[in-house]
C-alpha cells in the first residue's frame, strides 16, 4: 500500500491521491480518447454505447448509490431527456443550447416527481418510480402530437461549430461528443463528492436522524439529489436518442429502468467507478454472448439460433452471484484484489468484512 | 437569561405521558446532567430539543428564541449539536467525512459553485478541514481519520460521535449517555474531554448519563427525573442525597 | 347486465392478482422482505402443472398433478430461501428486492427454454363448463377462482392472527434478533413461509392457466399484483385481496368507459395516487415511526 505523507490540506481535497494515481487516470483517458485509431467502427460504436450507459449509471448512482433512494423508474427520465432534446432540435434550437436545456428540463421534471415521493421510503419509493416508468410509455402514446406516439421520432446528425456529428455518418465525432459529456459529468460528480452537498447526500443515505441533527434538511437534500440525478439521466437519454437514431414509446421501457439499476449494483453502489464498470458489463455482455454462441456452435455443431431472454437470463444470474458473493460489486472486488497485491503476503480475509445489521422493523403492527 | 429553558413541557404518546410538566433551565457555561432510571424520559428531552417530537404543551426556549418554531434541521443552525444513545454515525463514510458533515451548517456555497468547485468552494473546504483537524487533534482521532466507520470498534465510534457534534461549532452540546458501554479508562478519558470542552471551548454541555461517578465528577448541576417528571434539581451531592431520588433508585426504606 | 358481467370477470381477474399479492404480503409479513419474483413463481406454477397434466407432456390425471405441482412449488420456495435468501440474512431489503428481480429474469429464461414461448392453456376438468344465474353467464373457472381465493385468504388470515405459529412468524419479521432470543426458530419459520408463498403462487398459477393462457412473460403480471398489494396496504392479507379486486375491476371499466388504452394506465395511476395520498395503503392503520 502506498502511504502518502500529507503536508497540506489540499492533498485531502484534491481528487487524486498522488501524482502516480493522477498519471494512471490520465493515461487511461488518453487511451480511450484515442480509440478511433485502434478500434474499428463497429467496436467504436459499442464503446460509445458503453459510455452513454455509464453516464446514465452516474445519474442513477447519485440518487441510489449516494443518497440511498432506490429508483426503478429512471428510464422515464432517459425518455424525457431524449424527447426534450429532439423536440428542441426540431424547433430549430441549436444543439449546444438544446442539449444542456434537455438535461435541465429533465432535472426539473425530476423535482416535480420528487415532491410527492419525498415521504416514501425504500421499497415504496422503488414501486412509485417503477409505476412512473410504466406510465411514461402510455404518456408518450397519449402525447402523440408532440412525441410522435407509437410511430416514434427520428433524429439525424446535429451540427456543432459547423462540424456534423452523426452516429452513422461521423461515428468518431459522435464518440468524442459522448466522451466529452462523460468526462464533464464525471468531473462534476467528483467535485460534488468533495463538497458539502455530496456529503449531505451520504449523510441522508446512512442516517436520516443524525443528518437532520447536523442541520441537513432531508427533504431539500433528496430533492436536489433527484434533480441532479434526473438531469444527468436526461443527458444520457438525449445521447441514447442520437445513438439509436429512431425511438418510440417502447424504447425506454421499464426493463431499461431495471437494467440500469442492476448495472450500478453489479458495478458497485456508491462509487463512480461502479457506474463505468457496470456499463462495461452491460455494454459488452451481448457481444460476449454472441461470440461465445458462435464458438459453442462451431465446437459442438449445434444451431446458433438466438435464444430469447438469454441475455436477461445470464444477466440475472450474474447479478444474483454478485449480490450473494460480492455485494460491493466489481469495484469492491477490484479493491480487494488491489489490496491483496499491495499487502502481499499480509492480506487478511476479514479486512473488508462488513458488520451485519439485523433487521428491525419500522412497522408497528 | 438562561441558554436553554423548558417551561411546563408535556409530551404524550397516545395514552402514555413521556414527559410530564417539566421545567428547568440550563445556564450558559455549565455542565448540566440529567439522571434517572430507564424510561424516565431523559432521551425524550433530547429528542424534544432536536424537534423530533412536538410537545403536547409547554414552551422550549433557546437563547431567547422559541425553539418550537424551528424545523428539525434548523436546530443545528442555532448552535445546538447532539450525540445519540445508539450511535447514529454515517456507517459507510470515513471518520473525516463524518466530521465534515458536522460542518454542514456553515455551508455558504451553492450547488453550482460546488459542482464546478470554484475558488469560493475551495476556500470553504479549506476552512472546514482546518476546523475538523483541530477536533481530530483534540480528541486523539488521528489514527482513524481515513477509516470507515463500519470497521471501527465501539469505543472509538462514541468518540467520533462527540467529535462530529463538536465539528458543528456548537454553543450547546447534548451528550446522550456518552459513557455507556465504555471501559473504565475510556470513561476517564471522556470525563477529561467533557471538562475540556467546557473550559477550553466554552461550550455548554447538557448530558444524560447513568454513570454517577462521571456525573458527579463533571457536572455543576443535576436534574433527576422519574416517569417523565422532575424529582430533584441541584448540585450532584444534593441530588444524590435527596430522599425522593434515593427512593426512586433504591425503593422505599421500610 | 353488461356492467354486471364486466364486474364478475373483473373480479375473477382481480382474484388472481389478489393471490399473487397474497404471496407478496405473506413474505413481507414474515420476513419483511419483498419477493419481486412472485409473479414469475406463479407463471412457473402454471407451467409445472401444464407439464404434468397436459396430454402433449406427461398427461397425468388432473387431480393427481395438482398436489404434485403444489408440492414442487413449495419445495422450490423452500429451496430459494435455503440456498439464496438465507445468505442475505441481516442485509438490507434493497438487496433482496434486486436479487428477486434478477431471479425473475432467470425463471422467465428457464421457463422459455423448457416449455417454449407459445401461450398454453391448462387442460382441466372445469374447462368449458358454465354456470348461469339471472342472465349472467359465468365460466366454471371464474367461479373456482373466486371461491378458492376467498377460502385461501380467509385461511391465511386466521392462521396469522389466531395461531401461535402465525404470531411467532410476525414476531420474527419485526425484530429478527429479539425473536431469535425468544426461542423462535427464525430461520426455520422463514423457510416455511417461503415454501407457503411458493404453494400460494402455485395455486394462483393453476387458476390463471385454467381460465386463460400462460407464456413466460406472464410473470410480469407480478408487477401489477405488486401494485395491488401496495394499494391494499402492504402487510395486510385481506388488504392484498381487496387491492387485487380493485385493480381487477378497474381495468375493464377503464377501458370501457374512458378509452381502450386506459386499462393499462388505470391501475398504475391509482397506485401513484395511493402512494401520494395514503402511503400506507387504503386499508391500513396509521403507523408511527419511533426515533
Amino acid at each position: 500500500m502506498r502511504i502518502v505523507f500529507k503536508t497540506n490540506y489540499m492533498q485531502d481535497i484534491r481528487p487524486w491521491k498522488d501524482a502516480y494515481q493522477l498519471c494512471l487516470y490520465l493515461i487511461l483517458l488518453a487511451v480511450v480518447a484515442a480509440a478511433p485509431w485502434w478500434l474499428d467502427d463497429f467496436y467504436l460504436g459499442e464503446l460509445t454505447n458503453v459510455l452513454i450507459w455509464a453516464i446514465a449509471g452516474l445519474g442513477l448512482m447519485i440518487l441510489t448509490g449516494h443518497t440511498g433512494q432506490v429508483s426503478l423508474g429512471h428510464a422515464a427520465f432517459l425518455a424525457f431527456g431524449c424527447y426534450a432534446n429532439v423536440i428542441l432540435l426540431e424547433a430549430g434550437v441549436p444543439f449546444l443550447i438544446a442539449f444542456p436545456l434537455a438535461g435541465i428540463l429533465t432535472g426539473l421534471a425530476g423535482v416535480t416527481v420528487a415532491i410527492p415521493a419525498l415521504r416514501l421510503h425504500g421499497i415504496y419509493l422503488a414501486i412509485f418510480t417503477m409505476a412512473l416508468s410504466i406510465l411514461m410509455d402510455d404518456v408518450i402514446v397519449l402525447a402523440e402530437p408532440i412525441t410522435g406516439g407509437v410511430a416514434g421520432k427520428y433524429l439525424g446528425g446535429v451540427e456543432i461549430f459547423g462540424f456534423l456529428v452523426d452516429r452513422w455518418g461521423t461515428p468518431v465525432q459522435f464518440f468524442w461528443l459522448v466522451l466529452g459529456v462523460a468526462m464533464l459529468v464525471t468531473l462534476g460528480y467528483i467535485n460534488l463528492l468533495r463538497a458539502p452537498l455530496g456529503r449531505s447526500f451520504i449523510a441522508v443515505r446512512d442516517s436520516e436522524v443524525s443528518a437532520q441533527a447536523m442541520g441537513v434538511d432531508i427533504a431539500r437534500t433528496k430533492m436536489i439529489s433527484f434533480a441532479l440525478s434526473c438531469a444527468v439521466c436526461g443527458w444520457a437519454g438525449a445521447l441514447m436518442g442520437m445513438y439509436s437514431g429512431a425511438f418510440n414509446n417502447e424504447t425506454f421501457s421499464v426493463l431499461i429502468s431495471i437494467q440500469l439499476l442492476m448495472m450500478i449494483v453489479i458495478g458497485g453502489l456508491g462509487s463512480i467507478h461502479g457506474a463505468f464498470l457496470g456499463a462495461i458489463v452491460i455494454g459488452f455482455l451481448p457481444q460476449f454472448l454472441s461470440i461465445s454462441k458462435e464458438y459453442v456452435g462451431a465446437v459442438f455443431g449445434g444451431n446458433t439460433v438466438a435464444i430469447p431472454g438469454l441475455e436477461f437470463g445470464i444477466f440475472g444470474m450474474i447479478l444474483i452471484a454478485f449480490i450473494l458473493f460480492e455485494p460491493m460489486g466489481l469495484y469492491g472486488r477490484w479493491l480487494k484484489i488491489r489490496t491483496w497485491f499491495e499487502l502481499f503476503p499480509f492480506y487478511r480475509k476479514d479486512m473488508f468484512k462488513r458488520q451485519k445489521s439485523y433487521l428491525k422493523t419500522e412497522r408497528l403492527r | 437569561m438562561s441558554l436553554l429553558e423548558f417551561e411546563n413541557v408535556t409530551l404524550k404518546f397516545g395514552g402514555l405521558t413521556a414527559v410530564n410538566d417539566l421545567s428547568f433551565e440550563v445556564e450558559e457555561g455549565e455542565v448540566f446532567a440529567i439522571v434517572g432510571p430507564n424510561g424516565a424520559g431523559k432521551s425524550t428531552v433530547f429528542n424534544l430539543i432536536s424537534r423530533f417530537y412536538d410537545p403536547y404543551a409547554g414552551k422550549i426556549r433557546y437563547d431567547g428564541h422559541d425553539l418550537l418554531k424551528a424545523k428539525p434541521s434548523g436546530v443545528a443552525a442555532y448552535g445546538v449539536a447532539r450525540t445519540f444513545q445508539n450511535i447514529e454515525l454515517f456507517e459507510h463514510a470515513t471518520v473525516l467525512q463524518n466530521l465534515l458533515v458536522g460542518r454542514h451548517r456553515h455551508r455558504k456555497s451553492n450547488m453550482l459553485s460546488e459542482v464546478l468547485f470554484l475558488p469560493s468552494a475551495r476556500r470553504q473546504e479549506l476552512e472546514n478541514r482546518e476546523k475538523v483537524e483541530e477536533i481530530i487533534d483534540f480528541l486523539d482521532l488521528q489514527a482513524f481519520r481515513d477509516k470507515m466507520i463500519s470497521g471501527l470498534p465501539y469505543g472509538v465510534r462514541k468518540v467520533v460521535e462527540v467529535a462530529r457534534a463538536l465539528a458543528t461549532d456548537p454553543k450547546l452540546l447534548l451528550l446522550d449517555e456518552p459513557a455507556s458501554g465504555l471501559s473504565v479508562e475510556e470513561t476517564t478519558d471522556m470525563r477529561w474531554w467533557i471538562d475540556d470542552i467546557r473550559r477550553q471551548m466554552g461550550i455548554t454541555v447538557l448530558m444524560v448519563e447513568h454513570d454517577m461517578g462521571l456525573v458527579s465528577g463533571v457536572s455543576d448541576r443535576v436534574l433527576a427525573m422519574a416517569d417523565g417528571a422532575k424529582l430533584a434539581l441541584g448540585t450532584p451531592a444534593e441530588v444524590q442525597s435527596h430522599p425522593a431520588v434515593v427512593e426512586a433508585y433504591l425503593g422505599k426504606a421500610s | 347486465m353488461d356492467n354486471a358481467q364486466l364486474l364478475i370477470s373483473g373480479l375473477a381477474n382481480g382474484c388472481v392478482y389478489g393471490l399473487i399479492a397474497l404471496g407478496f404480503v405473506l413474505i413481507y409479513k414474515a420476513a419483511e422482505a419483498v419477493n419481486f419474483a412472485q409473479g414469475d413463481f406463479m407463471m412457473l406454477g402454471a407451467f409445472v402443472t401444464i407439464g404434468l397434466t397436459n396430454t402433449e407432456y406427461m398427461g397425468l390425471p388432473f387431480w393427481m398433478a395438482l398436489p404434485i405441482s403444489l408440492g414442487i412449488m413449495g419445495a422450490l420456495g423452500y429451496l430459494l430461501d435455503r440456498l439464496i435468501i438465507r445468505r442475505l440474512f441481516g442485509e438490507s431489503q434493497t438487496a433482496v428486492v434486486i436479487l428477486t428481480i434478477a431471479l425473475g429474469f432467470v425463471i422467465r429464461f428457464a421457463a422459455g427454454l423448457i416449455w417454449g414461448h407459445e401461450p398454453q392453456t391448462l387442460q382441466n376438468p372445469l374447462a368449458g363448463k358454465e354456470v348461469r344465474f339471472g342472465g349472467l353467464v359465468l365460466g366454471m373457472e371464474d367461479v373456482a377462482v373466486i371461491v378458492v381465493t376467498i377460502l385461501l385468504t380467509w385461511g391465511l388470515y386466521v392462521f396469522f392472527s389466531r395461531t401461535k405459529l402465525g404470531l411467532a412468524m410476525q414476531g420474527a419479521s419485526q425484530n429478527q434478533l429479539a425473536a431469535y432470543y425468544m426461542g423462535i426458530p427464525v430461520k426455520r419459520v422463514q423457510g416455511f413461509i417461503w415454501a407457503l408463498a411458493g404453494v400460494v403462487a402455485g395455486i394462483a398459477g393453476i387458476l390463471f392457466a385454467a381460465k386463460g393462457s400462460v407464456d413466460p412473460t406472464t410473470g410480469l403480471l407480478g408487477i401489477k399484483a405488486f401494485a395491488a398489494a401496495v394499494i391494499g396496504g402492504f402487510g395486510s392479507l385481506p388488504g392484498a385481496l381487496a387491492g387485487g379486486l380493485i385493480v381487477g375491476v378497474i381495468e375493464p371499466f377503464a377501458s370501457r368507459y374512458i378509452a381502450a388504452g386506459y386499462s393499462q394506465i388505470a391501475p398504475y395511476a391509482l397506485l401513484l395516487a395511493v402512494l401520494i395520498f395514503r402511503p400506507n395503503g387504503l386499508f391500513s392503520q396509521v403507523r408511527v415511526k419511533k426515533v
